[in-house]
């Protein structure tokens, strides 16, 4: 026990926090499975699980985009889509080549994951010269872009493999795949993807967080992790010690969108119906506020605010049309007291009483 | 002629792009944050409007002005409450908190006002005749919008250039603590900004709906992405950069669903704008400001 | 600093997962919700839907539809005729129901959490969901847990293939597809048709594929197609003059009556008159406030619903609706919602299900009875459903003719 306690004591601050996360996930996927078996999690939150986890991994991965590489990113539900549409693809095509589900779901996140690591190289490779706002705003356009180009997408699998069309005419429908008898129709350009077969799970979500985490953590703590921290810092200084500038900031990019991309594909894959005007603008500022409010750069931070602005809304059902009023209110109100110079010297005040000394983690 | 016919209307909408998009350009050089909330003072304008004229009977220039005045309070609340706190706060703040006050007047808009669409009669009372006996149509809002537009770009640039108020403006956006040591109130300045801004964005959301008369809460949500976009083609903070970033906006929207396809023309005007960013990365008019270590 | 907000986050979240928790030992406690005296009482618009006192002797209905948000239209007018017809059943003093509906910003997601949380609530049956691409999602849902759901409003084929426990009210988009371009062929043979079609909405792209086919096996001739998305239903001025050079006589709108308003606005400004042909989404134009009604003279459309007609359930429905939501002329949706609670009534009442039957008991019963019964309701008169979910009436081709609907 001295013996761990002293090890423990050995390893660095962040390698600690680290682990905490790593322990605080497991924990509360073990807590949860379990009184969800014993039928303790009511039907609500339960039905939660899923897209939450979905939107701890775009939290994590975006904020490797901002906090980390320090870019401001309005797309990221760009490459969610790519993920989803990709993911529900590869799924339904699969049904017969592989029909154990876990299996499916595994090689449809992977597809997702690939689709949309190569939209982020594709995105990437020119816009990374841009910085900041002008950044974000190409960012938004290739999102929409996406948007548009699914809207016009038809797929269908038969026997024959897979049959795709762009509808850019508008004048295109499925059945102009002419699919066979048999065949399964599974992106109708508008309607999306309808008829999806529900293989999402929680046990799959939690193992997609582990994954992302271990990935961005370990990223971050390593050389390549410190050259991108720096190119944040002061792209300059950077350079001029030798740092590959666009190498690195891609490859923070890219590892982005590629997890974007798998928990898109668990999410395409927990609902019968996905439509690609889901992944709008709306969606990507909804997870860059989780990013902003968790903490730049802190990974735990948005895991836990994920979790409580996800559950937010659903617990304010009570206010019925005052709901979303209410999420604004909220919203501005945070923003305003973390930001506020009074709030924080009280809060510190708080702190220091409790924990008896000044001593503090910047994570 | 048909080209004609579709250029005329890319230049009316474009126009339409390009007001908002002169807020937009103004807060953005001074504040330097993307007030994300502009396009729902267009919504909230284009309602005030609505309420003086469908309740209260009043003239449309009347609704007009009233709009404004309640726009440019509205403004002005807004970045006193919301934005003036954060001032040193990161501009991801700033941004999350636009966003907070955008879901707001949204849902606020939708309470008082209903989520049924209203429809706006225009407030262009006036029809040009057909020119080219018939094959040309140019409707009385698109002349007004077009004619609009270029009085407030001309105004702006008198007003920027030659002013106090104006120059004072600018010294802000150069360089806030500087200016304060020559002795220019910034907060002042930059709630001034709100006002022209908001203002702007009723006069706007007036000819927005006169010109597509379906007004929801929601009514100003896309245009308001529209004209940041715009802005962004432009040159954010350059004033005449706004002007040409909405018009052809407009232009390349109008002609791409056209003649390209009218499933992609949001995603044509997406494209030309990576383009020109990434041949000008700071936009047509923009300065490219080479960072300095 | 950020470590203290995180830790009062987390907290937060730890309080959050106990509520989940505790609700689901007591699936009806007072902080869930809208229980039964509350579904509209926070809604100062709308009555409160008289519930009887929880005394467990009601059926527990839910709905689900977009009550914020930019299709929030749809789903207030589905649930304030839901609440209509669930009062006047109550006021029958025989079965009793209680209504709770939930928003869902016409969402997947957010639908298929409503749905969680109605079920939770101790639902029994569902009217819902309003809109297409959520209802598709919950009715997976529903169809495992083994729940009835009858939907006022998602016409597609998609929301009841393969769930024998879904029912619609409305028509599916092929039905109004071919009778549109049945009706058309008919009645203007040798016209040239246009088509704008919104392509990012499911029920307009369904109804515009089954029109083009049977358009093509009619013989008529479509001459331009062009579509508008969420995002730009603000400007047709060039949709509108495409189907002007490409000369066309009829313009098919198979669309919700919102863009359908301003796509006339700006014929009528570019000099253009076709006849416009909507189906039952453009019912509804001539109730949109301050909308000049001289722009839809002429305008055709297939529709179950009228406000102008003279039965009267209709005169009786018209009148209680405008009293009780600010004087406005319900529309088809509305009515929809209104017929959904009748359907369910009457299906309960064959059935001879009670309130204290489990939701899947409740279920397979009237899945068994819905294919003998037949209803009248606003939407149609002797409705009747096949097994597979699909509603059987008449679509009725009307035509507005100074601001009324007029029969052709």
């Amino acid at each position: 026990m001295n013996g761990f306690q002293s090890k423990w004591k050995g390893l660095k601050k962040t390698t600690k926090v680290d682990f905490a996360t790593y322990l605080g996930v497991t924990a509360a996927f073990l807590i949860v499975s379990f009184c969800q078996s014993r039928g303790m999690i009511n039907s609500s939150m339960g039905g939660m699980l899923v897209p939450i986890c979905c939107y701890i991994v775009m939290a994590v991965s975006l904020n490797l985009t901002v906090g980390i590489l320090g870019e401001l990113s309005l797309g990221h539900a760009g490459f969610m889509s790519v993920g989803a549409f990709s993911g529900v693809i590869a799924a339904m095509s699969l049904r017969e080549a592989i029909p154990a589900a876990p299996l499916r779901l595994a090689v449809a996140m992977a597809v997702g994951a690939v689709f949309a690591a190569i939209a982020g190289t594709l995105v990437g490779v020119p816009a990374l010269r841009l910085r900041g706002d002008y950044l974000a705003i190409v960012t938004l356009a290739f999102g929409e872009i996406i948007k548009e180009l699914i809207n016009c997408l038809l797929v269908g699998h038969d026997s024959k493999g897979l049959h795709i069309a762009l509808n850019i005419s508008g004048s295109l429908s499925i059945n102009d795949l002419h699919l066979e008898e048999g065949g399964v129709a599974i992106i109708k350009g508008a309607q999306g993807a309808a008829g999806t077969t529900k293989i999402a799970t929680f046990a799959a979500g939690y193992v997609l967080i582990m994954a992302a985490l271990v990935i961005i953590l370990n990223l971050v703590r390593s050389r390549s992790g410190r050259a991108i921290m720096a190119v944040r810092d002061n792209r300059i200084a950077a350079e001029s010690v030798g740092i590959n500038v666009t190498k690195y900031k891609l490859m923070a990019f890219v590892t982005s969108a590629a997890l974007a991309g798998a928990a898109g594909a668990l999410y395409g894959l927990n609902y019968s119906s996905l439509a690609a005007s889901k992944f709008n603008f709306n969606t990507s500022i909804l997870v860059l506020v989780y990013v902003v409010l968790g903490g730049l750069g802190n990974m735990w931070g948005s895991i836990v605010a994920t979790v409580v602005l996800y559950v937010l809304p659903e617990a304010l059902r009570e206010f019925d049309n005052y709901r979303m009023l209410v999420y604004a209110i909220v919203l501005i109100v945070i923003m305003l007291a973390t930001n506020n110079d009074q709030i924080k010297e009280k809060l510190d005040a708080v702190r220091r009483r409790f924990t008896g000394k000044g001593e503090e983690a910047r994570g | 002629m048909e080209f004609l016919n579709y250029l005329i209307s890319g230049i009316s909408l474009g126009s339409i792009y390009a007001i908002i998009a002169l807020g937009y350009t103004m807060v953005y050089g001074i504040a330097k944050m993307l007030n994300f909330a502009h396009g729902d003072v267009i919504m909230v304008g284009s309602y005030v409007a609505f309420c003086a004229i469908s309740y209260l009977h009043l003239p449309a220039l009347v609704a007009i002005v009233l709009a404004m005045a309640v726009c440019t309070a509205l403004g002005v609340i807004i970045e006193g409450l919301a934005y003036r706190p954060l001032r040193q706060a990161g501009s991801l703040a700033v941004l999350i908190t636009a966003i907070g006050v955008s879901y707001f007047l949204q849902n606020a808009a939708q309470l008082i006002w209903g989520a049924t669409p209203k429809n706006f009669t225009s407030v262009v009372g006036f029809k040009v005749p057909p020119l080219f006996g018939g094959a040309l149509t140019v409707s009385g809002e698109a002349v007004v919008t077009i004619a609009a537009c270029i009085v407030i770009m001309a105004v702006l640039t008198w007003f920027t250039g030659s002013t106090k108020m104006g120059k004072a403006m600018r010294a802000c956006s150069e360089d806030k603590s500087a200016a304060q040591l020559m002795g220019i109130n910034v907060n002042s300045t930059i709630s001034m900004t709100f006002a022209i801004g908001s203002a702007l964005a009723a006069v706007a959301g007036v000819l927005l709906c006169s010109f597509s008369p379906v007004l929801m809460p929601t009514t100003g949500s896309m245009p308001g992405i529209k004209a940041f976009t715009a802005a962004v083609f432009g040159g954010i903070g350059s004033i005449p950069g706004a002007f040409l970033g909405g018009i052809l906006l407009g232009v390349i929207e109008a002609l791409a669903k056209a003649y390209i396809s009218t499933n992609l023309a949001n995603s044509i005007v997406f494209a030309v704008l990576i383009v020109v960013l990434l041949v000008r990365p700071a936009g047509l008019m923009g300065k490219y400001v080479p960072e300095k270590v | 600093m950020k470590k203290f907000l995180a830790a009062a986050l987390a907290g937060a979240m730890c309080l959050s997962l106990m509520a989940g928790c505790s609700n689901s030992s007591a699936p009806s406690n007072p902080s869930n919700p809208s229980n039964s005296s509350t579904p509209a009482a926070s809604n100062p618009s709308a009555p409160a839907a008289s519930a009887p006192s929880a005394s467990g002797a009601a059926f527990k209905l839910g709905g689900i539809g977009p009550l914020t948000g930019g299709n929030a239209i749809y789903g207030n007018a589905v649930m304030n005729g839901a609440k209509i017809a669930v009062d006047e059943i109550n006021a029958l003093g025989g079965i009793q129901l209680e209504f709770n509906p939930q928003d869902d910003v016409s969402d997947a997601e957010t639908s298929v959490n409503a749905y969680n949380n109605l079920k939770d609530w101790g639902m029994q049956a569902l009217v819902g969901t309003v809109t297409t691409g959520p209802c598709i999602a919950v009715s997976a849902e529903v169809f495992n847990d083994r729940i009835f759901a009858l939907t006022p409003s998602a016409s597609s084929t998609d929301v009841i293939s393969g769930k024998d426990n879904m029912f619609q009210v409305c028509f599916t988009d092929p039905n109004q597809g071919v009778g549109a371009a049945d009706y058309i062929s008919q009645n203007m043979a040798g016209s040239k048709v246009a088509i704008i079609y919104q392509n990012d909405s499911a029920y307009s792209q369904g109804i515009r594929d089954t029109f083009v086919a049977e358009a093509a096996a009619k013989g008529l001739e479509v001459v331009s197609e062009t579509t508008f998305t969420e995002d730009t239903q603000t400007d047709f001025s060039v949709q509108v003059a495409a189907a002007q050079a490409a000369g066309a006589d009829v313009i098919f709108l198979p669309i919700y009556y919102t863009p359908a308003s301003v796509i006339l606005t700006q014929a009528k400004a570019a000099g253009y008159e076709p006849t416009f042909f909507g189906v039952d989404g453009m019912d509804g134009i001539l109730t949109v406030e301050g909308f000049d009604i001289s722009l839809a003279e002429g305008v055709m459309l297939l529709t179950p619903f009228s406000a102008d007609a003279d039965d009267a359930r209709t005169k009786n429905f018209v009148d209680t609706y405008a009293k009780l939501y600010n004087g406005e002329t319900p529309n088809q949706f509305a009515a929809d919602g209104y017929d959904a609670v009748y359907i369910i009534y009457e299906a309960l009442q064959a059935a001879n299900c009670t309130p204290d039957m489990s939701a899947q008991d409740i279920c397979e019963a009237l899945v068994a009875v819905m294919p003998t019964i037949t209803v009248d309701g606003l939407t149609g008169a002797g409705m009747t459903w096949a097994a597979t979910g699909e509603v059987s009436k008449a679509p009725m081709a009307v035509v507005i003719k100074d601001g009324v609907y007029v029969t052709p």
